[in-house]
C-alpha cells in the first residue's frame, strides 16, 4: 500500500509562479520608456528647431551645415543622445511587441537576434559617424566645406 | 364597463416584442465540426437579455446548446461571453440595446480554451487569482474584535472590491490572447484589492509577484479591461496604481 496522503503545503509558503525569470528587467525597462520618451520629444524637436526653422532652414542643410555642427562638442553630445535614446527606446519597443506577437519561441528569437543586430550596428555606425567625422577632407571643393577650413 | 376600461389598459402595459436572430458560436469536443455558426431566430421581449434568448433556444430549440449561468443577474459572473465582438454579461445585456436588425453573434470569451460551445476552461484564469494570495494576510496578534479601518482607508481599495471573476477583463486584454502567460487585469484587480487594505500584511509580497516577467509591465494601457469590465471597475487605473506601488517598493 503507497502512502498516498494529500499533501498540505505550508501555508506560509509563498505561491510561485513557473518560470519566474528576469526579476526586474521589466520595470527598468518600462521606466526608460517613459523616461527616454520624454527626453526625446526635447530632443527631437530641439533637431527639428535647429535644422529646419533657424537660419535658411532646410535649404541651409548641406555638407558644411553639418561639419559646422558637428565640430561643437554640444551638438555632439545633442545627437550622440537622439541617437542612442532612439534606437534603444525603439529597439525595446519592437522588441516588446515581438514578445507580445511573435508566437512561436524560434520566430521570436530569430526576430529578436535580428532586431539585436540592426539596433547594434547602427548604434556602432552612428557613433563612429559622429567622433570620427571629418568636415575637412583634403582635397575637397572649398566652397562646399565649413568655413573653419580655410588654411 | 369594465371590460371598455381594461382593453386600453392591457394596450399600454403591453410589452413589444420582436424576431431575434442569435448568431452562436459552437463547438463540440467529440464531432469533427470544428467551431462553426448556428443560426437560431427567436421571438423574445423587449424587456428580455440576450440570456432570455439562450435559453429560449436551449429550452425549447435546441438542447445541446451549452453556456453557464448560475445567478442570472450580474453577480455570480458566470455568464461572460463575447457578444457582437465585446465582452459582456449575457444577463446584464437587453437585446433591445443591441442592433436586432443583424444576427447577435454570441462567441465564448477569448484567450481561454473553449471546452463546449460558450463554456471555456476558466482554470488558467483562477491560477493566476490564485497566485497573488487573494486573501487576507494579517501579521501581529489576532483582535480580540473587528479589525477596525475608517472611512478613508476602506475607500482606498474600494472599486476593485467589486470584481465578481467574470473573465469578462482578462479575456479581453491582447496581452493575455497572446500566450496566456500574462497575470491579467482580474488578478492584478484583485491583488490591488489587499494591497491597498490597511488591515493586510503582505502587500509587499505581492508587489513582488506583481513585479515579475509576467506581472504589471506586460500591461500596454489598451484600456481594453476598463471597457469590457460589467461591474464598472476602472480596470486600467487599478493596474497603474499597483505599478506606481512597485516602483515606489511599498504601499
Amino acid at each position: 500500500m503507497s502512502t498516498s496522503t494529500t499533501s498540505i503545503p505550508d501555508p506560509t509558503t509563498r505561491y510561485r509562479r513557473t518560470g519566474q525569470r528576469g526579476l526586474n528587467a521589466e520595470m527598468l525597462s518600462w521606466m526608460f520608456m517613459r523616461g527616454s520618451g520624454a527626453l526625446l520629444v526635447i530632443l527631437v524637436f530641439g533637431h527639428l528647431f535647429v535644422n529646419l526653422w533657424l537660419g535658411d532652414g532646410v535649404k541651409g542643410i548641406d555638407f558644411a551645415f553639418v561639419g559646422g555642427k558637428w565640430a561643437s562638442p554640444f551638438w555632439q553630445v545633442w545627437d550622440l543622445l537622439m541617437l542612442w535614446l532612439g534606437l534603444i527606446h525603439g529597439g525595446n519597443g519592437v522588441r516588446t511587441i515581438i514578445n507580445d506577437y511573435a508566437r512561436g519561441d524560434r520566430t521570436r528569437m530569430v526576430l529578436k537576434a535580428l532586431l539585436y543586430f540592426a539596433v547594434v550596428v547602427t548604434i556602432v555606425l552612428g557613433t563612429l559617424v559622429i567622433f570620427t567625422f571629418d568636415p575637412c577632407p583634403v582635397g575637397a571643393e572649398p566652397s562646399l566645406l565649413p568655413s573653419f577650413c580655410e588654411g | 364597463m369594465t371590460a371598455v376600461a381594461e382593453k386600453p389598459q392591457a394596450d399600454a402595459g403591453e410589452i413589444p416584442s420582436f424576431e431575434v436572430t442569435m448568431r452562436i458560436a459552437r463547438f463540440t469536443p467529440e464531432d469533427d465540426k470544428g467551431v462553426h455558426w448556428e443560426d437560431f431566430t427567436v421571438t423574445m421581449h423587449g424587456t428580455d437579455r440576450v440570456l432570455d434568448a439562450l435559453h429560449e433556444i436551449k429550452w425549447h430549440i435546441d438542447g445541446s446548446l451549452t453556456f453557464r449561468r448560475s445567478c442570472a443577474h450580474g453577480v455570480c459572473g458566470s455568464d461572460a461571453m463575447r457578444i457582437n465582438g465585446r465582452n459582456r454579461l449575457a444577463c446584464k445585456t437587453l437585446l433591445k440595446d443591441l442592433d436586432i436588425s443583424k444576427p447577435i453573434t454570441v462567441e465564448p470569451i477569448k484567450g481561454l480554451p473553449v471546452e463546449k460551445d460558450l463554456i471555456v476552461d476558466m482554470e488558467p484564469f483562477f491560477d493566476s487569482y490564485r497566485e497573488v494570495m487573494p486573501f487576507l494576510v494579517a501579521g501581529g496578534q489576532e483582535p480580540s474584535r473587528e479589525r477596525l479601518q475608517s472611512a478613508e482607508q476602506r475607500e482606498r481599495f474600494d472599486d476593485t472590491t467589486k470584481c465578481i471573476l467574470c473573465a469578462a477583463c482578462t479575456s479581453s486584454c491582447p496581452v493575455f490572447w497572446t500566450d496566456g502567460q500574462y497575470f491579467g487585469p482580474a488578478a492584478i484587480v484583485n491583488a490591488h484589492r489587499f494591497i491597498f487594505d490597511s488591515r493586510d500584511d503582505a502587500g509587499e509580497q505581492r508587489l513582488e509577484i506583481l513585479n515579475s516577467k509576467e506581472g504589471v509591465w506586460r500591461c500596454r494601457t489598451t484600456f481594453n479591461c476598463t471597457e469590457a469590465c460589467p461591474r464598472g471597475i476602472q480596470v486600467t487605473k487599478a493596474i497603474a496604481e499597483v505599478k506606481q506601488a512597485v516602483i515606489r517598493g511599498r504601499v
